[in-house]
């Protein structure tokens, strides 16, 4: 600005519009070319105005007047010295009072005060030139090119015409520079990311810290071209290498074991990956559950706002949650809490015993139950009737667990300290409903207990799909699949974890083992489950299953299934079956509603009864198909001895049409084994 | 798991009537389900029927508790009830005290209650009867024994104490002893 200010002061010598058009105005050069004023007083300018006049006339007035408003600003201070000091710099011999008056002003310093004098003269010569248009024309052009006529004969460029030049040059050097901003920054987007390879890397201090900004930033940058490799990728570079070094810079980032956040990326994509990891950062909202056994949520939230603690209703799809903001007093140790009316609850943990939905009279297992958070919610959904069982492997968390039942005002429940696995001679086929809070690695509740990513391997998460694969057959052994009409013989089966060696893998490896099927867990506003896994194939129906992620429903990482025991038969085992399978497979209507299924099954079965007999009697794992598909091929119905199925498993028959209402519900990709022809009703 | 003898009867009902007076049998004959009373290695558990008989199949090793804890007896033979009866007690008592909210907060941490932090009490309280302690809001706190009848109360000073403290909600969070539970 000041540059420009001194700029108009002094009068543009022609050599200097000629060739300094990116010159930057400082005031050195302000001196000097006042000294080239005086000296060039008379020079060429009358040629150039005479070409350009006009144009720079249109660009002067607009510029002048832009100065006009600039100069009324910060030229204030100034206007009375610069209309004081007068002809001491006059380069113009203009004949007009205007221009002379405007000069003056504008040369009127010497050049020791060129530094902080600023003219004001652009207002006045703003004022004059509208009082001559008012009194002229209203076109300034032509107002100046009068005043151009005396200019010519005087050899010099009026003021304004010349301070107009210097604007003109000022204004394209500044285009001049935005085009090269705008080429260099595209550029620099459309430029390719050059991957640092490991040599580079080593080359570049092995030792040296990486700061998390640089880390950050190289993140983003593979991001980036991963999203788009075709075009991003660097000559030569297989993706990768772009992938190993997104996993070591994150998990550098992050804090986590390397193995670990592969193992995410094979779960989730590049971006995804990058969002659970921040989100596993961040803590969860803390969420409460009211106890209604003692008390409303109306009535809590109210008390609880009066305490000062600031709430919500958690989600639609709870009536018993409360999520806190904000809360001056320990949420843990309120009166209300102490008198049982409210239980510390994370949202995910509600999802499962919402899925179980148990009913008043019922006899339901808690297989895993400190610190008896999930128990206490099931007796609340019982109405304290029927029986309870609350069983956990350690002594010391079960206790919280009586502490929390008795606080909460449950009368109904029966605690017990066992290993889950042995539960099973006592309590066999006894359940009507069984929960399976699975011990687990904690991937999912890492913004928990931080701790998970240093100490969790992908050896831990294994042992604990062993153990879970133990538990769950243990569990679906205590279920009793006669009470299936009432909804009973369905268990759940949830972990806090998002791995899915310890979710989809147990619940499939469990579909192998047991007579059972998945069910819709009612929970839509989850994710569907896996149904294949890199290499690895589930069965179709895991799709009814639900993932919960931090970084999507803002809940811990949670895995939930509904699993419906079909009959106490354990496939691979018996024999006895083929006589039943086609008392199966006539009874079978063919639609997958599995409680029909159930119901027409268990009409029939009073015994165990067989597993169909598609599974593999040799004992070979098959990727089993939903039951109604199989019973409903047309060739098998009027069997008298059913043909053993172990090589039908890839059947290309096509199902029939019924069975595919219940797809609809779920959005997961259905696969289904290469050698099956794809069925139109297949999503 | 075993039912109480006749003299463990004796001893636990000569407790609860120190709270519930001859509410007690309201305990015993139930209109709804048929409960009872059962005993697990020294604690008193009050159950109902149905769970009684679904908790027969574990062992006493591993059960920890079954329906309702009421108290335990102690190695001389004298019953203590625990915090957790509180909701039977609460149901059935007869004599009540009401706290200020200024000293809600006191007799959560265990200490007595003195004149100046009750706001009410029932009337014809007996000395050394068993009382409930509630919260403005009616909710109840725990429980105590009166250390003056209703009478003697008024003429109590402030400091004095009106009833003396044997249980509170804030042992959950105490665990005031480790083997509560």
């Amino acid at each position: 600005m000041v540059v420009r200010k001194s700029s108009r002061r002094k009068s543009v010598p022609a050599s200097y519009t000629d060739s300094a058009k990116k010159q930057p105005k400082k005031k050195e050069e302000v001196k000097e070319e006042e000294e080239e004023e005086e000296e060039t007083a008379s020079s060429s300018e009358g040629e150039e105005e005479s070409s350009s006049e006009e144009e720079e006339e249109d660009k002067k007035d607009v510029k002048v007047q832009k100065k006009g408003t600039k100069d009324e600003d910060s030229g204030s201070d100034d206007s009375g010295s610069d209309k004081e000091e007068s002809g001491s710099e006059k380069e113009d011999d203009d004949e007009e009072d205007e221009s002379e008056s405007e000069e003056e002003d504008a040369k009127g310093f010497t050049d020791d005060n060129a530094k902080w004098l600023k003219p004001k003269k652009k207002q006045d010569e703003k004022k004059k030139q509208l009082l001559s248009s008012d009194d002229e024309e209203d076109d300034d052009d032509e107002l100046i090119g009068s005043d151009d006529d005396d200019e010519d004969s005087d050899d010099e460029l009026l003021e304004v015409e010349r301070q107009a030049a210097l604007l003109d040059t000022e204004m394209e050097a500044e285009k001049e520079e935005a085009e090269e901003e705008m080429r260099r920054t595209i550029s620099q987007q459309t430029s390719i990311y050059h991957l640092p390879t490991v040599e580079e890397l080593e080359e570049a201090d092995a030792d040296r810290v990486v700061p998390p900004t640089e880390l950050k930033s190289r993140i983003d940058d593979i991001l980036e071209v991963l999203a788009d490799f075709k075009s991003r990728r660097e000559e030569g570079r297989s993706r990768s290498e772009y992938v190993a070094q997104l996993s070591s810079d994150m998990s550098e980032l992050f804090g986590y074991l390397p193995e670990l956040v592969e193992y995410f990326l094979s779960m989730f994509g590049p971006s995804e990956t990058l969002e659970f990891l921040e989100a596993s950062d961040k803590p969860r909202p803390l969420v409460v559950r009211v106890n209604t056994l003692k008390a409303r949520r109306k009535d809590l939230a109210s008390s609880l706002m009066k305490r000062g603690v600031s709430l919500d209703p958690l989600a639609p799809w709870s009536k018993v949650g409360l999520k806190i903001y904000e809360s001056p007093v320990p949420i843990g140790a309120t009166p209300e809490y102490l008198a049982g009316h409210y239980m510390l609850q994370s949202a995910a943990s509600m999802c499962p015993v919402m899925a179980l939905a148990p009913k008043p009279n019922e006899r339901v297992l808690d297989m895993s139950s400190a610190p008896g958070g999930k128990t206490s919610y099931i007796c609340q959904l019982m109405r304290n009737t029927g029986v309870v069982l609350a069983n956990d492997l350690k002594a010391e968390r079960q206790k919280a667990t009586v502490a929390n039942l008795h606080r909460l005002g449950v009368r109904n429940a029966v605690t017990c300290c066992k290993d889950g696995r042995k539960l099973a001679p006592s309590v066999k086929n006894s359940f009507d409903r069984v929960l399976l809070d699975a011990p687990c690695s904690g991937l999912g509740v890492i913004s928990r207990d931080p701790s998970v990513k240093v100490q969790r391997t992908i050896g831990d998460v294994n042992r604990c799909a062993h153990l879970q694969k133990e538990l769950l057959l243990a569990a679906i052994d205590a279920l009793n699949h006669k009470k299936a009409k009432s909804g009973g013989g369905c268990m759940v089966y949830s972990t806090c974890s998002v791995a899915v060696a310890e979710n989809e893998e147990v619940v499939n490896y469990a579909l192998s083992k047991r007579d059972i099927k998945i069910v819709d867990a009612g929970l839509d506003f989850g994710k569907p489950g896996f149904t294949r896994y890199q290499h690895k194939r589930f069965h179709p129906s895991l799709a009814l299953t639900r993932r919960f992620y931090p970084h999507v429903h803002n809940m811990d990482g949670f895995y939930v299934a509904k699993i419906q025991k079909l009959s106490n038969k354990i496939p691979g085992n018996d024999e006895k079956a083929k006589g039943e399978e086609e008392e199966m497979e006539s009874n079978d209507a063919g639609d997958e509603d599995e409680v029909d299924a159930m119901e027409e099954e268990t009409s029939k079965d009073d015994n165990d009864t067989k597993v169909e007999a598609k599974k593999n009697i040799d004992n070979k794992y098959v990727p089993p198909f939903p039951k109604g598909k199989k019973k409903k091929r047309p060739a098998d119905d009027t069997d008298d001895k059913p043909t053993k199925k172990p090589k039908d498993k890839y059947k290309s028959v096509p199902p029939k049409q019924e069975q595919q209402v219940k797809k609809k519900k779920t959005n997961a990709k259905v696969t289904k084994p290469r050698r099956k022809k794809l069925n139109a009703e297949q999503t | 798991m075993r039912p109480l003898t006749e003299e463990e009867t004796k001893t636990l009902f000569t407790k609860l009537v120190e709270y519930m007076g001859r509410n007690v049998e309201r305990l015993i004959n139930r209109e709804d389900e048929r409960h009872c009373f059962r005993l697990v290695k020294d604690r008193v558990y009050y159950v109902s029927e149905k769970v009684m008989k679904a908790s027969t199949t574990i062992s006493r090793d591993d059960l920890l508790h079954v329906g309702t804890c009421l108290g335990k007896f102690t190695k001389t033979g004298k019953f203590r009830l625990h915090i957790t009866a509180l909701e039977y007690l609460s149901q059935y008592c007869k004599y009540k005290v009401w706290l200020k909210p200024s000293a809600e907060m006191s007799f959560l941490y265990g200490n007595h209650i003195t004149k100046s932090g009750m706001a009410r009490i029932t009337e014809s309280t007996p000395q050394y009867a068993g009382v409930i302690v509630y919260n403005a809001h009616d909710v109840p706190l725990g429980f105590g024994v009166a250390a003056q009848s209703t009478d003697k109360c008024r003429e109590l000073e402030p400091m004095g104490n009106v009833v003396l403290h044997r249980a509170d909600v804030g042992e959950y969070l105490r665990g005031v002893e480790d083997d509560m539970f």
